[in-house]
């Protein structure tokens, strides 16, 4: 029926990108390491380095403690915000929705802030590595969950696409001035700490952190597939949906789960990551011309894999002698692709 | 009305309306097996709302809606989807949907967890394509067609979703008037050829009046419910131009300016 030869060609090239991306974030990064010491320091072939060298020893631990999870992160990131992004385009019938845009990234980022300059500023002690780890979770839960619930709700009553992004936009900026607020009364430690987290890093994870990380974007994920059907009967909207057999406060309240989880996890331990979720649902429309969610959601999730990894190593290309932000690679990259939509296309959901 | 006659759709002690607003109250009637029935009444008399009650779509305020002699409260939305079918007046504009893609949403209560048609749904699709005349349109984006093109390939969604009872909600609102009579033209041969029974929401009088096998006009709270014939003769159809400058002439079944 539909053009599958052309899809399945899609999805291999797609895939076969992520492999050379991935290949790539792993190889490059802001020390330069020559292909051959990191062949050969993990046995394969041997060492040629003249003086000046890295240690087989160094190399190895630079490759697989550092870079090897930073490139799983961008991977896992990229995939959870591009698939949260999608839920909520198909649930707000809204082809400019997504974590960012609509303050929920803002809500984690609250939470996050509470506990990271909230915490210390009523002298509590945040306590072993573990809680700590939970707890900057948690707290990004419960401040997307709070602002997702809050735009659900309104969305209930307001059709209007473009008073939903109005709203988003407004209780993002309260979040962001309660967490501006948070800033001016902390001491430096803390805020210097917080401040760089909001600059976006896939780099900052730690082992213990990535336990967490992984997991709930899996199950994120699985959700993410599984609602599959439901997002392609609410493109027809609610009604039509529920007419047609769909029940829609446990869909609803799935999509809500799984981007609460997905959004809220990347966004404790990658800090607010714009332009991920509201872009990668549009490359996947792109490059499949599709509407159908059996192809956009892997679609997407593939493209945000691929597109967070492009940004990472973009972030820190050799010859920088440091790191960018990732907030500014995500945003420049995304911010045309938001923009050709708007122009191009007003009506593409 | 015999009363022996089956009803596929049974409204007891219905009432409906929204907030503190009460549209329809103590509602008893029901609609025929196969039949073709327009649903007649001026604007805010609760037609939309009795529409999507009957769907399921909205809570009756009280009273019971019995399709096929079950209660509709009691079902589950799978099992209401395989007994009504429903288009209403959303204008769905979603770029890259295809028009087969949305005849095949029609499947859903019938497909797996990821949506799978099967080769059956597809003939499913394609039959329910040819019967709004649309099986040259299975490729096209929704977002390239007509109204009155969109209009046909969500009545092929309808018919695909294989339910013995279809509601539309003004499905002729938007269109021109030669399209206005093929869509009904269109239904009523659904109704008769198909065994469908379809309720249809309308201001088109003349339409109803020429096309449909009964009628159901809402005034003042309460149904009335025959045939064409039967309505005129109760003076139902004269008391919906009360209070205009307008009468509805029985000899030329047209609406006329009072003299």
């Amino acid at each position: 029926m539909k053009n599958g030869i052309r899809t399945k060609a899609a999805f291999a090239v797609l895939a076969a990108v992520i492999l050379t991306l991935l290949i790539a974030d792993i190889l490059l990064g802001s020390i330069y390491i020559p292909l051959k010491d990191i062949f050969a320091a993990f046995g394969w072939g041997s060492s040629h380095s003249g003086p000046g060298g890295l240690e087989p020893g160094v190399v190895r631990s630079i490759v697989a403690d550092i870079r090897l999870p930073r490139a799983i992160v961008a991977v896992v990131g990229g995939a959870s915000l591009a698939a949260s992004g999608l839920q909520m385009q198909t649930l707000f019938r809204n082809p400019l929705a997504g974590p960012y845009v609509l303050g929920v990234s803002s809500g984690a980022s609250l939470g996050v802030a509470l506990f990271l300059l909230g915490v210390p500023l009523f002298g509590l002690s945040s306590g072993a590595e573990i809680i700590r780890n939970l707890g900057v979770a948690g707290a990004a839960w419960i401040g997307a969950a709070a602002i997702l619930l809050m735009i659900m709700a309104a969305s209930a009553r307001l059709k209007d696409i473009m008073t939903i992004l109005i709203l988003g936009m407004m209780v993002g900026s309260a979040a962001g001035a309660l967490v501006e607020l948070l800033q001016y009364l902390s001491p430096e430690g803390p805020l210097k700490s917080y401040v760089i987290w909001t600059m976006g890093s896939v780099g900052n994870v730690t082992g213990p952190q990535l336990a967490i990380l992984i997991p709930v974007c899996a199950a994120g994920l699985v959700m993410s597939v599984l609602l599959i059907k439901p997002l392609n009967l609410l493109l027809l909207g609610e009604n039509y949906a529920r007419t047609m057999g769909l029940r829609i406060p446990a869909v609803r309240g799935m999509i809500f789960l799984s981007t609460t989880l997905l959004a809220g996890t990347v966004t404790a331990y990658c800090g607010p990551i714009g332009f991920v979720g509201i872009a990668v649902p549009h490359i996947a429309r792109m490059i499949f011309s599709d509407a159908d969610h059996k192809i956009l959601m892997p679609a997407s999730i593939m493209a945000g894999a691929a597109m967070l990894l492009l940004c990472d190593i973009i972030s820190q290309m050799p010859g920088y002698g440091m790191t960018l932000p990732i907030n500014v690679v995500t945003a420049l990259l995304g911010i045309p692709i938001v923009i050709t939509v708007i122009v191009r296309n007003r009506k593409i959901l | 009305m015999a009363s022996d006659r089956i009803n596929i759709i049974e409204l007891r002690a219905l009432k409906i309306g929204y907030g503190r607003r009460i549209l329809l109250e103590d509602v008893n009637t029901g609609f025929g097996w196969g039949e073709f029935t327009a649903l007649i009444g001026r604007n805010g008399t609760g037609k939309s709302t009795l529409l999507r009650t009957i769907a399921g779509l909205a809570r009756p305020m009280a009273g019971t809606v019995l399709v096929d002699g079950q209660d509709m409260a009691e079902m589950t939305p799978r099992q209401r989807a395989s007994k009504i079918g429903f288009v209403s007046t959303e204008e769905i504009r979603v770029s890259n949907l295809r028009v087969s893609d949305i005849v095949g949403l029609g499947r859903a209560p019938y497909t797996d967890w990821i949506g799978k048609l099967t080769d059956q749904d597809r003939r499913i699709v394609q039959r329910s394509l040819e019967l709004v005349q649309m099986e040259g349109f299975a490729g096209k984006g929704i977002d390239t067609l007509s109204d009155g093109e969109r209009q046909r390939v969500m009545i092929a969604r309808a018919l695909a979703q294989d339910t013995p009872i279809i509601l539309l909600d003004e499905p002729t609102a938007f269109l021109d008037l030669p399209n206005r009579y093929q869509i009904c033209l269109l239904l009523r041969e659904l109704a008769h050829m198909e065994k469908k029974s379809i309720i249809f929401s309308t201001h088109d009088l003349s339409v109803a009046l020429e096309l449909c096998d009964t009628m159901a006009v809402i005034e003042e709270g309460k149904i009335g419910y025959g045939t064409a014939e039967a309505l005129i003769g109760d003076g139902s159809i004269q008391r919906l131009f009360e209070g205009t400058k307008l009468r509805f002439d029985v000899e030329t079944k047209n609406v006329r300016l009072k003299e």
